[in-house]
């Protein structure tokens, strides 16, 4: 989240789209109704009407797959009502903190142009040879003056300004297209433009509150660009009320993604080392991003020091200058080569993946294509899961229809602990850092992951000093001190946020972090969440800023509670909120304002940038997109995998054509199983899987819970009365759902809150399942992912769970 | 942090919306019995947590007798769920040891084994650590084919971890990067 | 002291159930976790509502409809449980007065006293519950929401709201002095006929000389499936007003009491319009 749930409270508009927070994150309706209580509007875009739509201003259906279009029909609307009525929008904000004004290449060349791709692709329209299927993003760059500064129009009338390449680029997306490809009726459709469009005017703020729905698609990525151009153009991000804020499935999906658990980056986020990184210098050299333009903070300019800090963590006296400070310890990734979840089990189908440790994830349920992922597991040599639970990951070997005598896989099956029944923190969508503590008693031996990994490693460690082996080392050296008996988890919290080894106290701002190797940092966006107790006295445990429990107000009481937790990067609340502000200082919206500056210094939330004001400083001040190499946010990303705009493509497997262009699904996507493909002729009806509020992701932690299991006590599809009717099934009947990779056994939910898409003359049912339920536990039943299929997005690979195709009959 | 129970339920009536009003003092009916007061069957209000599930983050108080939980409901001074909690979050209670579907001893089951043995913790730490260090050794890349030290195996995975706290999270990252590994992967995507 | 009540507003509530399961954590309810081979004994069906229906475990419900308005989906929410009436027809059944009103004018009862008689069905709202003897499928005891004032369990006493309010994280449930809550929800009412809820209803001001749970509704009453116009039956009215009154005459009382029962019962049947059922 840019932003966090308190602040939802400070919208004007909420447009929940690809979430349904309703049922997925109950609490934070508190503070959708807050909003609502003064005046909020909120708009729900979802395929079916949710609990979210049941207290929503507005319901728009749209197909599932289809956001792009819908939103490229809103950025439309919105440029269009730009030109008519500019007085209701921000251009200072559109002008001078956005890319808008920029120049790009210009040989650039778009859909228009090319049919649905861009200029730079390697192949041609839908293109089966997967080696072109890629781009050469040369021409979608802006042009630079001569010292490197991109060329801007700021009057934003050139034809080749990002501004207009944009509006160029959406022309095509009006509302009656974006019926024909949505089912969106025109008149809910506009009705949702002009709504949202009215958090343009400075003042007003909209929120995007998303979660899956919108990132589990071939267009994933995209699909969240678009909210960014449409939140720019409306001038919502860094303001309260505003920003583009994913609504995270588990408690510390944040902080596992902050710390790194991703095969494409090391804590902090910073990029993992490839191949041609020969040596650390040219490594930090790759992943240094620079600029020439002295109004560019460009903050990842101080990347060398995270990532000696880094080295120094985790290496301590191993770490000198003259090896690199330990930089060869650590692997390198393949230049190119993909190493996320889909990759991996393809990796074990094939044999190349010999161990797998699982810590408290069940992708035997969760992951795309089950039976796929189940029997992949079959070719491991041996298995580790640390688990509350069993599950039917651990249980793979007794999955339905096998015997387990022809499975020759190891398992060790670890009984883990339960939140409260060790210490530690977890980070929340609003990147809250909060602590918590051991409340109570764990069952039998049940040991916190904390303990596992830290017995696994000190064996290790043993093993590797008395046998050695290759890279040794990289294990032996490694720092682990973390006490002698039951590892300390707040020395763990001490050593994420870093010493300076000059004087051994803890780092309190990782502002001064070194890349010369005189301090220390496991992940520098959590440099100062531990400080030494004198800087934090108040803490429940001094110095530990996770444990904060003071309510105070902010400043101007819009709901940041500083003192409550801490939250990433330096207790910040609100990123990006240089951009809530005019050129001086002066918040844009003056009741809720998060920064503004006041007799020469910055007052409220900690600013993006301690720098003055635009106009009250050109030379000293900053543009306020620190993050960003040119201080700027991308109206036009020069970064994407498949286009430097969104362009609707449509789901890998879809009921009908694209309708924009010839080009059918995104150019740029790995398709991992052609084999397994599902064609509208045998499978017509489009499915989406979806979570429920009384489960929870796999369901260990729910099918078990019989308060849970008797108020949701089966698997379920939801399908329209009208496509029940068509296949002869009753509310309640037993039901046969089937795709190209398996089969279903649900309950028929038909429902009035699924409606069949008329879509340019043609009826498309959509039918939506739930995934939280497998084989093993209290209450069992089928998963809804034994019908997703392997395919991902072409930049983050996420599988695409929420667009497939199915057919439905009755038991 | 430890609440005493004065601040408990002070903080209780707090989160009350606002109309958890004394009443004026008008005669009782005739009929109406006065309250039975007994002392409370649990306690209430000891240590807060953050809730497991969503990442909505919400407080909860979680009160235990000689280490079982006894009671578990939202806390009331958290500043985003103010002592609220949606289904799953009052289920908390059902997560803990008196839940007998909750593992409690370590289980192996062997290649082609029909169900699970049960082992002590030195034993499966001792062989866990001897199965990565013989698959890591057995598949190590310490130089790829053009020379350069790359140090890494594929044959070794790591899946999860958003159950866990962050401080696991960055260990688990430490240790697998420390053993060369490249699948790492966890619930972000799915 | 004032009369104390709940204030339920279904426009605000999102059906997350939380007070659904609040109400038996802290109330233990349904506390036995079974084996697999015991199971949960629900099905699912058609419907997210579960458990089918209230229990001696669950005292509390969410239940859901779908209904169509101009051509548009709602899909309404709303709150099944005790309505602790005024004039309830549990506390003028009951032949022991184990069943009665507490001086916040909440309807609780003594568990230790309740006979199981069953002569409480007479409920227009259909609420409570019975235990059944394993063996002889005898009422043993009856069970309801007590709003919170079970002793051992009293939140009320202790200065705490109700667990199902304190659980509501969009204050669709509120808690406090009646009078109050009639206001506000009188006013909540007029908003929403003003936002064109043409049906909008404030349920509970007057029902049954006025009920400790009142609701907000958008729709007419009945839409959300509760009675228009509750009554307490005839024969309850008789059996407080005129046979109790006569004593506990010890022979009589097990043929005069089955006999009541089954009047009682029939009556309630036919008087009710059983809430719970999805609109068709």
């Amino acid at each position: 989240m840019t932003n966090h749930w308190n602040d939802i409270a400070n919208a004007d508009c909420i447009l929940a789209m690809g979430g349904n927070p309703a049922e997925n994150h109950p609490a934070s309706f508190r503070w959708i109704m807050a909003a609502k209580d003064k005046g909020a509007k909120l708009i729900s875009v979802d395929p079916r009407f949710t609990r979210t739509s049941a207290k929503a201003d507005i319901y728009a259906p749209m197909r599932s797959g289809t956001d792009i279009a819908f939103l490229n029909g809103m950025i439309k609307y919105v440029l269009d009502d730009i030109e008519k009525n500019p007085q209701n929008y921000n251009m200072t904000y559109i002008t001078e903190y956005t890319n808008a004004s920029y120049l790009i290449n210009p040989d650039y060349k778009g859909p228009i142009e090319l049919d649905g791709l861009f200029s730079g692709y390697a192949g041609g329209l839908n293109e089966a040879d997967a080696s072109k299927r890629n781009y050469n993003k040369a021409t979608w760059q802006p042009q630079r003056d001569e010292k490197g500064i991109p060329k801007q129009d700021k009057t934003l009338k050139d034809p080749n300004c990002a501004f207009q390449l944009l509006k160029k680029h959406v022309a095509r997306y009006t509302p009656e297209k974006v019926n024909a490809i949505c089912g969106t009726p025109v008149d809910v459709f506009l009705e949702v433009c002009k709504t949202y469009a009215a958090t343009g005017k400075p003042g007003k703020a909209g929120t995007i509150m998303y979660a899956m729905g919108t990132t589990q698609h071939t267009v994933g990525a995209q699909n969240i660009r678009a909210y960014g151009i449409l939140q720019m153009l409306l001038a919502n991000i860094g303001v309260t009320g505003g920003g583009i804020n994913a609504m995270r499935g588990e408690s510390n999906v944040q902080g596992s993604t902050d710390f790194a658990l991703l095969y494409h980056i090391l804590p902090g986020y910073l990029k993992m080392i490839e191949d041609s990184d020969h040596t650390l210098e040219k490594y930090l050299e790759r992943i240094t991003p620079k600029s020439t333009d002295p109004l560019s903070l460009n903050w990842w300019s101080n990347t060398p020091k995270y990532v000696v800090s880094l080295l120094k963590a985790w290496y301590g006296g191993a770490a000198t200058k003259d090896n690199e400070f330990g930089f060869n310890y650590l692997p390198k990734n393949e230049v190119g080569k993909n190493y996320s979840h889909i990759a991996l089990f393809e990796a074990m189908e094939k044999g190349v993946i010999k161990g797998l440790l699982v810590w408290g994830q069940n992708p035997a349920v969760g992951g795309p294509n089950s039976n796929q992922e189940r029997s992949a597991m079959d070719k491991l040599d041996w298995m580790v899961v640390a688990d509350m639970w069993q599950t039917e990951t651990a249980n793979f070997w007794k999955r339905p229809g096998v015997n387990p005598a022809s499975i020759q896989t190891e398992v060790f099956l670890l009984p883990a602990r339960s939140s409260y029944e060790k210490e530690g923190s977890v980070t929340n969508s609003g990147r809250w850092m909060q602590w918590r503590y051991k409340c109570a008693d764990a069952p039998g031996e049940a040991e916190d992951d904390l303990f596992m990994m830290t017995a696994i490693v000190r064996k290790l460690k043993e093993l590797y000093s008395k046998e050695g082996g290759p890279n040794a080392e990289a294990i032996t050296r490694l720092t682990w001190d973390y006490g002698s008996g039951h590892p300390d988890v707040r020395a763990v919290a001490k050593e994420i946020n870093g010493y300076d080894l000059t004087t051994g106290k803890l780092m309190d701002t990782f502002a001064n972090l070194k890349a010369d190797g005189t301090t220390t940092s496991g992940c520098w966006i959590f440099c100062a969440s531990y400080v030494e107790p004198d800087k934090e006295p108040n803490a429940p445990i001094p110095g530990n800023r996770a444990s904060l429990r003071d309510s105070t107000p902010d400043k101007f009481n819009v709901g940041l509670f500083p003192k409550w937790s801490w939250c990433w990067p330096v207790n910040r609340r609100i990123i990006y909120n240089r951009a809530s502000v005019d050129l001086n200082g002066v918040p844009w919206d003056k009741e809720h304002p998060v920064i503004w500056w006041q007799d020469g210094k910055w007052v409220g939330d900690v600013p993006d940038g301690a720098q003055p004001p635009m106009a009250v400083d050109p030379k000293a001040t900053k543009l306020p997109f620190i993050m960003k190499p040119d201080g700027t946010a991308s109206l036009f990303g020069p970064g994407m995998a498949e286009g430097p705009l969104p362009e609707h493509y449509e789901p890998w497997e879809s009921p009908i054509q694209n309708l924009v262009s010839k080009q059918q699904v995104n150019p740029a996507v790995r398709i991992w199983r052609p084999q397994e493909h599902g064609e509208p002729d045998r499978f017509p009806i489009a499915a989406s899987t979806y979570r429920i509020t009384e489960h929870w992701q796999s369901g260990q932690m729910t099918r078990n819970c019989p308060w849970l299991v008797q108020a949701m006590p089966e698997p379920f599809v939801e399908m329209s009365e009208e496509l029940a009717a068509e296949k002869g099934i009753k509310n309640g009947e037993k039901v046969i759902v089937e795709s190209a990779r398996g089969q279903v056994r649900m309950v028929a939910v038909v429902t009035k809150r699924f409606k069949p898409f008329q879509m340019n003359g043609k009826i498309v049912h959509q039918v939506g399942l739930i995934w939280h339920w497998g084989y093993i536990g209290l209450s069992t039943g089928d998963s809804g992912n034994l019908l997703t299929p392997h395919v991902g997005d072409a930049n983050t690979h996420i599988p695409e769970y929420k667009a497939f195709l199915v057919d439905v009959r009755k038991a | 942090m430890e609440l005493t129970r004065r601040d408990f339920l002070k903080a209780s009536g707090a989160g009350a919306g606002g109309v958890f009003l004394l009443g004026s003092l008008k005669p009782v009916k005739t009929e109406a019995r006065t309250h039975i007061s007994l002392p409370l069957k649990k306690k209430i209000g000891e240590k807060t947590t953050i809730c497991p599930y969503d990442g909505t983050g919400c407080g909860f108080i979680v009160a235990a007798e000689n280490g079982k939980v006894v009671n578990i409901e939202g806390d009331p001074d958290h500043p985003i769920n103010q002592g609220a909690a949606c289904i799953k979050g009052q289920t908390l209670r059902q997560l803990s040891a008196d839940n007998p579907w909750r593992l409690k001893k370590v289980l192996y089951r062997r290649p082609g084994g029909a169900d699970w043995e049960e082992k002590t913790w030195d034993w499966a730490i001792d062989e866990i650590a001897k199965r990565i260090k013989k698959t890591r050794d057995s598949a190590f890349v310490e130089k790829n084919s053009r020379g350069v030290t790359v140090n890494r195996t594929e044959a070794i995975a790591h899946l999860g971890g958003s159950a866990l706290d962050d401080q696991e999270c960055y260990l688990l990252t430490k240790m697998n990067r420390a053993l060369g590994m490249l699948y790492i992967e966890h619930h972000a995507r799915l | 002291m004032a009369d104390k009540a709940i204030l339920f507003d279904a426009t605000r509530c999102t059906a997350c159930r939380g007070c659904q399961v609040a109400c038996k954590q802290w109330n233990t309810n349904d506390e036995v976790i079974p084996q697999q081979q015991d199971g949960v004994k629900e099905v699912n069906t058609g419907s997210y509502e579960n458990p089918a229906d209230l229990s001696p475990q669950t005292w509390i419900k969410t239940t859901f409809r779908e209904i169509e308005r101009n051509g548009k989906v709602r899909f309404l929410f709303n709150r099944r449980s005790c309505m602790h009436c005024t004039d309830a027809a549990c506390v003028k059944v009951c032949p022991n007065h184990s069943v009665y009103h507490n001086e916040d004018g909440a309807v609780s009862y003594d568990k230790d006293t309740c006979t199981g008689c069953g002569y409480c069905v007479a409920c227009p709202f259909d609420v409570p519950r019975f235990t059944k003897n394993g063996l002889t499928g005898v009422f043993t005891k009856m069970d309801k929401c007590t709003l919170c004032t079970t002793p051992g369990l009293n939140r009320i006493a202790e200065g705490m709201e109700p667990a199902c309010v304190k659980s509501c994280p969009t204050d669709a449930l509120l808690f406090g002095d009646r009078d109050e809550l009639v206001k506000l929800g009188r006013k909540r009412v007029d908003d929403l006929k003003v936002k064109g809820f043409t049906n909008a209803y404030f349920y509970g001001d007057k029902e049954l000389g006025g009920l400790h749970v009142m609701y907000v509704l958008d729709e007419a009453p009945e839409v959300y499936g509760l009675p228009k116009d509750p009554k307490v039956p005839p024969a309850a009215i008789a059996w407080q007003d005129v046979i109790q009154p006569m004593g506990w005459a010890v022979g009589g009382l097990t043929l005069v009491g089955l006999g009541l029962n089954y009047i009682v019962a029939r009556e309630a049947k036919i008087t009710r319009e059983l809430p719970g059922k999805k609109e068709e």
